[in-house]
């Protein structure tokens, strides 16, 4: 699960939060047993048609102010170490 | 001159804009204030400069203390985060935005629990904030910094956002008003995301006028955030004196025995408050209330553990050094710049989303959701609003529940329900308690909830019952006197503005 998220967690970590997760997932799992069949999922509480927005050029920001905050910027990109394990 | 910091926002406001009162003068008396924290409530202040773009040109409205998830144009902004150290962004939210158009200068960011995940702002990378009540108990989470700046005079009035309860439950526990607006009310836009279907906007305030005028500022619908909508009429100052005709419902379910003796006196205190003023007491069901905390704390996470994968250590914020390779590189930056609870919630909602599991747990969290919603349609058939205390206890003692992460959480039991409705909640300080195993008395919040939309009929009857309670105390050491005092100076010195 951790490399799913990108979590980087020592062993330690992985031990102390397999206990803690189990204790909040037994508490959420009491809704596992309810009877919510034919239900409708909210994931939206207010309801909305799709929201669109005029089709205008307008200004944005510039890729220097884009860039600006990059750990690791190269002639107007985000650099980032190789994606191919080192052999 | 310390008689101005006793001003509301709103009667500061009036006396600005009457020319009583010197706009430059004012704002320098709570710069002043606000360097003297002693509580940790500030991460940024005006002073510590960067803020060119957020340079008001004619302030006539109170400064104000911004919780420092909302993304500030030339200030750092980290939402109590190490992986955003340094981080200084290259636009405005809104929020902000329409805070210094309306001409109310930022006078400071506020410290927070990281990515406003907790209820006691001990998650924040840059130390916990203290309760201005008691130093050694918490403020309460996620906008504690902003809370404990309202009550402990280091600002006038702050805003900061609720997911869960973030606003009502730290304005709860520092004895000052907390708003959350119905969802949509206002813009989300700049405002760093956790939970984005439940994260709100909202105010922090001495008192429900205050609340009013920050919330007419802020709302109003924003071509930058197509969920927001606004309200459909601007807030009025709230006047009403009386609750004649109105009913307000109890929880039946209410988990009555969670809740600590001292904080369900003040609750029995208030609602016979409400009696005595004409309002009428109304026993209410929210039979799915009870399953709130399980539906949040699988919905927030998986939607936080979706927007926080943007903190990838590649545009912006902090990046770990590695001879490795990319993989590595994001493995480590995250390991490095987020917190315990951070991570505890990424790996929650990761799980909560992996295949094989979406169903049971994401899928039917958003059917309780649905169930809870519904609940409340039924309630506000028969009542106008729903009332329980804010949170289940007064402030808690610093370090007392980070060991178990579930007793956090169970502290928000009775905020998420509205949240997960969506619906506009206000708590307002009712009365003190003495902490279990004895101690000074602290605030007790009483919560007020309203169906969506019905923001002046919610402020409204806070109004009247906080006029009724007539919440006196203040902190010890805090720059401002007992409010019976500003009361007088408001009365005597800014009339009719």
């Amino acid at each position: 699960m951790a490399k799913l998220a990108r979590l980087g967690l020592s062993d330690a970590e992985v031990e102390t939060m397999a206990g803690e997760l189990s204790g909040i997932l037994e508490h959420v799992d009491r809704i596992s047993g309810l009877d919510l069949e034919g239900v409708e999922p909210t994931s939206h509480v207010v309801e909305l048609e799709n929201v669109l927005r005029a089709d205008v050029p307008h200004q944005s920001l510039s890729p220097q102010a884009a860039l600006a905050s990059a750990p690791d910027p190269v002639d107007g990109a985000f650099r980032v170490p190789s994606p191919q394990a080192e052999a | 001159m310390v008689d101005m910091l006793d001003l509301t926002a709103l009667e500061a406001h009036r006396a600005m804009c009457a020319g009583d009162l010197s706009a430059a003068e004012y704002g320098r008396a709570w710069a002043e204030a606000a360097a003297g924290d002693e509580l940790n409530v500030y991460l940024w202040r005006e002073e510590d400069g960067g803020s060119e773009a957020i340079a008001v040109e004619r302030p006539c409205v109170a400064p104000i203390a911004v919780k420092d998830i909302f993304c500030t144009e030339g200030v750092p902004t980290t939402a109590g985060s190490r992986i955003l150290e340094g981080y200084r962004p290259p636009y405005t939210s809104t929020a902000v935005q329409r805070l210094i158009e309306a001409g109310a200068p930022i006078l400071g960011k506020t410290n927070m629990d990281e990515f406003a995940m907790g209820s006691s702002n001990e998650n924040s990378a840059y130390g916990p904030v203290l309760n201005p009540w008691d130093r050694s108990r918490v403020p309460g989470g996620s906008s504690g910094g902003s809370a404990a700046a309202v009550a402990g005079g280091l600002a006038p009035w702050a805003i900061g956002t609720d997911t869960g309860g973030s606003i009502r439950q730290p304005a709860a526990l520092c004895g000052i008003v907390g708003l959350k607006p119905t969802y949509g009310a206002i813009s989300r836009y700049g405002m760093i995301a956790f939970a984005s279907s439940l994260d709100q906007c909202g105010p922090l305030t001495r008192d429900v006028g205050d609340a009013a005028l920050l919330l007419a500022i802020l709302q109003g619908a924003d071509p930058c955030d197509s969920t927001s909508v606004g309200l459909a009429e601007a807030p009025r100052l709230p006047d009403r004196e009386d609750l004649q005709g109105l009913r307000f419902g109890v929880p039946a379910d209410l988990a009555r025995d969670a809740i600590v003796p001292g904080v369900r006196e003040v609750f029995e205190a208030t609602l016979a408050k409400i009696e005595q003023l004409g309002g009428e007491i109304a026993e209410i069901s929210l039979p799915h209330a009870e399953h709130g905390i399980s539906a949040y704390y699988v919905i927030a996470p998986a939607e936080a553990s979706s927007n926080l994968a943007r903190y990838d250590g590649v545009r912006y914020g902090v990046r770990a050094q590695t001879d490795g390779d990319l993989t590595e590189m994001y493995e480590t930056t995250r390991a490095q710049g987020f917190g315990a609870e951070v991570k505890r919630r990424i790996m929650l909602g990761t799980y909560a989303l992996s295949s094989g599991y979406y169903d049971a747990y994401y899928g039917q969290a958003q059917k309780v959701r649905t169930r809870i919603a519904e609940d409340f349609s039924t309630a506000f058939a028969a009542v106008d609003f729903v009332v329980t205390p804010t949170s289940p206890s007064v402030a808690f003692g610093l370090g007392e529940k980070t060991a178990d992460p579930l007793a956090m959480y169970l502290n928000d039991f009775f905020t998420v329900p509205m949240s997960l409705a969506g619906i506009p909640a206000i708590s307002i300080p009712a009365g003190l308690a003495e902490p279990a195993g004895g101690g000074p008395q602290l605030p007790v919040g009483f919560q007020i909830a309203a169906p969506a939309f019905g923001e002046q009929k919610l402020l409204d009857a806070a109004y009247a019952l906080e006029q009724a309670i007539g919440f006196e105390p203040r902190p010890s050491g805090a720059p401002f006197p007992a409010i019976d005092q500003i009361k007088r100076t408001g009365s005597e010195e800014v009339t009719g503005g």
